[in-house]
C-alpha cells in the first residue's frame, strides 16, 4: 500500500497539524467541523501531543492562546458559530500577535445543512485582520494546514483554515508524507510585557498590524496556492467548493475562460489579481456565502482605475445564498454568455425533473426511538394543557442540541431557539414582559456547561419566574457523543471530576432544585406540575441514557387484543418504532425499551419483553 | 474517465460504508476518488445520499442533475427520489424493499410496485433484487449494503473488477464480519450469474 489514502477533509487537516508538528490541540464539538478533533484525539498518543475538548469555543480559543504564548505549536477547532463565540478573545489577540504557531479551523456552512446561519469566516478574516486559508479539497486541506502552522510561526500571527461543509466533510483520495511523533520540547512561557493588553499597547501594535496585512497580501500573490489555469479572454475568481464546480462546468469550453484560484482571501493577492485581470476581458466570480472575493476585487479595481465588467452577486447572476453546484454555477456563467452574444454551456440532459418524480415517503428528522427527550417533552406538553384551561400560557425556550427536534410535529413544544445557551435569558426576558404565562426553558448537559451557567445566575440575580429543565443524557449527542465536564472523563477518556449540575445550579442560588430520571414517564409529569407551578427560579435534571450509546435489552410489543386503536401511541408521540400496521398499531424492532408508549396507553395494551 | 455513481438509502443501511469500500476499490485501481454525503441534521431514518465520483481529474464533491452514470440502491423509493441524478442512459441496480418511515399519519400509502413500475419507465433494464433476503441467508441482514454493492460490481455496472472489490472487503471490514460480508457478495455474485441464465 502507498502513502494514498482515503481521508475525509477534516481528518486531512488533522494529519496536516501532526505533519507540521502539533503540541497542543482544543476544540469544542460542532458540525462540520468535529472530525478534525477527533482525529487528533485518536492520534495523540501515537505522535505525542495534547489535546482537550474545552467547554466552549472561547474557553477553547483562550487556552491554546496560552499554549502559543508558551511556545506550542497550537490548533483549536470549531464551527462558524463557535467563532461568534471566541471572538472576544481572537480580537484582542490578532493586536498581541503569538509565539507558538496558533492556527483555528473554523468550518463554514453554504446551505445550511445543520447551522443556525450562512455566515463567512472570511470576511471574519478581513474584519479581525487575520489571515485565512481556504482549501477545495482534502489534498489541499491537507497541505494548507502545514501552510498555515508555517505562515503563523513565521508572521506571529493567528492564522485561520476555513474550510466549508463540501470540503470537510469530502472524501478523497490524499498523499501523505510519513509523519512523525510532535517534538516533547516547548519553549515554555516566558515574561514579557509582551502578553497583557493595554489601551498604550494597543496603540503601538495597530500599526504593525496593518503594515502585515499588506506584507502578507505580497507574499499571498506568489503562493502556490493562488494560481491561474487556462488563456480565454473571459476571467473567473473562484474559491473553495466552488473551484471544482467552474472545472466542471466549463470543462467542454475551455478555450473561452481564464481562472483564476484564490486559496488565500484574506489578505487579498492584490498583485496577483490585477497581473490576472490584466489578461482578460471580463471577469466572472464565483462563491458561495459572502461576496467577499467581488467585493475585494472591486474595491482593488476602484483604487488602481481599472474599469472592466465584473459579474458576480452584487449583479444578480449568482445567488446570495445557498449552497452552489455545477448547475448554479452553469446557469450564472450563462447568464454572462448570454449578455456578451456567446454560445452558452450545455446544461447535461436529464433523465427525468426533480419535480415529476411521484409522492415517496417522506422522512423528516425525528428524535430517535426511546430518546429519553420525548418522554420529557410529552410530559411537559401534557402539564401546559391542563395549565392553559386556567388560562396560562406555558412557553417553551429551547436551545440547541438534538433537542432542538422538539419542535417537529408531532411534539411540536418549542417556542424559541436561537443559540447556544440562549434559552434560559431569553425565557428570563419573555417571563417578564408576557402576561399570564410560564416560562420554561430547556437545555441539554453539554450546552448548559458551553454557556449555560451565566444564564443561570442571571435568573438567580434577577429573580425571574423561569424554570430551568435540564436535559441529562451525559455526552454532547447531536455531534456524535463527545464527553464534557459532566460526563466524568476527558478528551483523552480518562478519568476526571465529574461536574455535578445540580450542585452547580445550587451554588448560583436556584432554591428548587429535584432530580428525577427520564425513564419514568409519571415521575416527569408530576415534577413538571410542580416545578412550573413554582414562582421564582426553579430547575429539574432530567437524567437518562443516549439511547444510541446504552442499548436496552427490553422493549415493547402491542398485544391485539387489548388494543382499542386510539392511535395515541402512534399520533402522539412520534416513536420511530411505533407505525401503523393493518390499521392497528405495532412496535417495530427499533424499539429501545423506554415505556413511554406502555405509560400513555389508557388501555393497557402494551407488554414488555426481553430482546432476542 | 470519469465515473458517477449515487449510492442511496436511509439511516442505519450501510449508505455510508458502501460508498467507502467502492471509493477505495477506485482508489486502489488508480483512480482519483471523492465521495460526499448529504445527511439531514441528527437524522435517524431518514434519507442518505453519498455522491462518489472516480476518474483521471479530481471532481466536485456533488454529481450535477443528470450527471450519473449509475444509481446504487439500498432502499427502493430512495432510487426513485434521486433519479433526477441519473444520466439519460443511465443504469440502476436496486433493492427491492422499501423502508416506510413509521412516525407517519396512517392515510399516507405507499406501494413498492408502483415505486417499481415509475423506476421502469425511465429505465427499463433496472436490476431489482431482493438483496435483503441475500444477506440475511448470507449470515446477517447488515450485510445487505455489501451484498447490493457487489452485483452492481459483478454485472459490470462498474469499470472496476469484481475480484478487486473482494480485495477491498479483506481489506477493510473488521475480521469479526469479514467472512459474512465476503459471503454476502459471493451469494449475490451467484444470483446475478443465475439471473443472467435465465434470460
Amino acid at each position: 500500500m502507498s502513502n494514498k489514502h482515503f481521508l475525509m477533509g477534516n481528518e486531512a487537516i488533522a494529519y496536516g497539524a501532526i505533519a507540521a508538528g502539533l503540541q497542543f490541540g482544543a476544540g469544542y464539538p460542532g458540525t462540520p467541523s468535529t472530525e478534525v478533533m477527533e482525529t487528533l484525539i485518536k492520534n495523540a498518543k501515537k505522535y505525542n501531543y495534547y489535546v482537550e475538548w474545552s467547554t466552549n469555543e472561547k474557553v477553547a480559543l483562550e487556552t491554546a492562546i496560552g499554549a502559543s504564548f508558551s511556545g506550542a505549536s497550537s490548533i483549536v477547532t470549531m464551527k462558524q458559530v463557535g467563532l461568534n463565540v471566541a471572538s472576544d478573545p481572537l480580537m484582542s489577540l490578532t493586536y498581541l500577535g503569538i509565539k507558538g504557531p496558533l492556527v483555528l479551523l473554523v468550518t463554514d456552512d453554504p446551505g445550511p445543512h445543520s447551522s443556525q446561519t450562512e455566515q463567512d469566516t472570511r470576511s471574519f478574516g478581513l474584519f479581525s485582520n487575520i489571515p485565512v486559508l481556504d482549501p477545495s479539497n482534502s489534498q489541499e486541506a491537507y497541505e494548507m494546514t502545514k501552510y498555515a502552522f508555517k505562515i503563523s510561526k513565521e508572521y506571529e500571527t493567528p492564522v485561520i483554515l476555513r474550510t466549508t461543509t463540501r470540503v470537510s466533510h469530502r472524501c478523497d483520495d490524499v498523499v501523505l508524507e510519513e509523519l512523525k511523533p510532535s517534538d516533547e520540547n516547548i519553549e515554555e512561557f516566558s515574561k514579557s510585557s509582551r502578553w497583557a493588553i493595554f489601551p498604550k499597547l494597543t496603540a503601538e501594535r495597530h500599526p504593525i498590524l496593518e503594515k502585515l496585512q499588506k506584507t502578507l497580501s505580497n507574499k499571498f500573490s506568489d503562493s502556490k496556492f493562488n494560481f491561474k489555469t487556462g488563456t480565454g479572454k473571459i476571467g473567473i475568481i473562484t474559491s473553495g467548493a466552488s473551484y471544482h464546480y467552474v472545472n466542471e462546468a466549463i470543462s467542454n469550453n475551455k478555450e473561452l475562460f481564464s481562472v483564476l484560484k484564490i486559496g488565500t482571501p484574506h489578505p487579498f493577492p492584490e498583485n496577483k489579481v490585477i497581473e490576472f485581470t490584466n489578461e482578460v476581458d471580463s471577469i466572472i466570480v464565483v462563491e458561495e456565502l459572502d461576496s467577499y472575493l467581488e467585493d475585494q476585487l472591486l474595491q482593488l479595481l476602484g483604487k488602481q482605475g481599472i474599469l472592466k465588467p465584473i459579474y458576480g452577486k452584487k449583479n444578480n447572476i449568482f445567488p446570495c445564498c445557498g449552497e452552489y453546484s455545477v448547475d448554479i454555477v452553469k446557469i450564472g456563467i450563462n447568464k454572462v454568455l448570454d449578455s456578451l452574444k456567446l454560445q452558452k454551456l450545455e446544461i447535461s440532459e436529464k433523465l427525468i425533473d426533480k419535480n415529476d418524480i411521484i409522492p415517496l415517503p417522506v422522512r423528516p428528522p425525528n428524535l430517535c426511538a426511546g430518546c429519553m427527550h420525548r418522554t420529557v417533552f410529552y410530559a411537559f406538553k401534557e402539564v401546559s394543557k391542563e395549565l392553559k384551561k386556567h388560562n396560562i400560557q406555558t412557553i417553551f425556550s429551547g436551545d440547541i442540541g438534538c433537542y432542538t427536534l422538539g419542535n417537529a410535529p408531532p411534539l411540536e413544544l418549542i417556542d424559541t431557539c436561537l443559540c447556544m445557551g440562549a434559552g434560559i435569558s431569553i425565557a428570563g426576558g419573555i417571563s417578564r414582559t408576557t402576561k399570564n404565562s410560564k416560562n420554561v426553558a430547556f437545555i441539554g448537559d453539554s450546552t448548559f456547561f458551553h454557556s449555560g451557567i451565566p444564564a443561570v445566575i442571571n435568573a438567580v440575580y434577577n429573580n425571574a419566574d423561569v424554570t430551568i429543565a435540564v436535559l441529562d443524557n451525559r455526552t454532547t449527542a447531536m455531534t456524535g457523543h463527545q464527553p464534557h465536564p459532566g460526563t466524568g472523563k476527558t478528551a483523552l477518556g480518562k478519568p476526571t471530576k465529574l461536574i455535578d449540575i445540580e450542585g452547580i445550579l445550587k451554588s448560583c442560588g436556584v432554591e428548587f432544585v429535584k432530580t428525577v430520571s427520564a425513564d419514568d414517564f409519571s415521575a416527569c409529569k408530576e415534577i413538571s406540575k410542580e416545578v412550573i407551578e413554582y414562582n421564582g427560579p426553579s430547575a429539574v435534571v432530567f437524567r437518562g441514557n443516549c439511547v444510541s450509546l446504552v442499548k436496552s435489552d427490553k422493549k415493547y410489543v402491542i398485544d391485539k387484543n387489548k388494543c382499542i386503536n386510539c392511535k395515541i401511541c402512534v399520533e402522539r408521540l412520534g416513536c420511530p418504532a411505533i407505525t401503523m400496521n393493518d390499521e392497528i398499531p405495532e412496535i417495530m424492532d427499533n424499539c429501545t425499551g423506554c415505556g413511554l408508549c406502555k405509560a400513555v396507553c389508557p388501555a393497557n395494551a402494551v407488554i414488555e419483553v426481553t430482546k432476542q | 474517465m470519469n465515473f458517477s455513481v449515487i449510492i442511496c438509502g436511509v439511516g442505519g443501511q450501510g449508505v455510508v460504508l458502501a460508498s467507502r469500500l467502492l471509493a477505495i476499490t477506485a482508489m486502489n485501481s488508480g483512480f482519483h476518488v471523492n465521495t460526499a454525503e448529504t445527511l439531514g441534521m441528527s437524522q435517524r431514518e431518514g434519507s442518505v445520499v453519498s455522491h462518489l465520483q472516480f476518474g483521471d481529474f479530481i471532481k466536485s464533491s456533488l454529481i450535477p442533475e443528470g450527471g450519473a452514470d449509475l444509481i446504487i440502491g439500498l432502499e427502493l423509493s430512495e432510487v426513485a427520489r434521486n433519479l433526477h441524478f441519473l444520466k439519460k442512459n443511465g443504469k440502476i441496480i436496486t433493492n427491492c424493499k422499501m423502508i416506510l418511515p413509521s412516525a407517519r399519519s396512517s392515510n399516507e400509502k405507499y406501494d413498492s410496485e408502483q415505486i417499481i413500475n415509475f423506476i421502469n419507465k425511465y429505465v427499463k433494464s433496472t436490476i431489482c433484487i431482493d438483496f435483503s433476503k441475500i444477506a440475511k441467508i448470507a449470515g446477517n441482514p447488515k450485510s445487505m449494503n455489501v451484498s447490493v454493492l457487489s452485483a452492481a460490481f459483478y454485472t459490470g455496472f462498474l469499470p472496476l473488477e469484481y475480484n478487486d472489490f473482494l480485495k477491498t472487503i479483506e481489506s477493510e471490514i473488521p475480521e469479526k464480519y469479514r467472512d459474512i460480508n465476503l459471503n454476502a457478495a459471493k451469494l449475490s455474485a451467484e444470483t446475478i450469474m443465475l439471473e443472467g441464465n435465465n434470460e
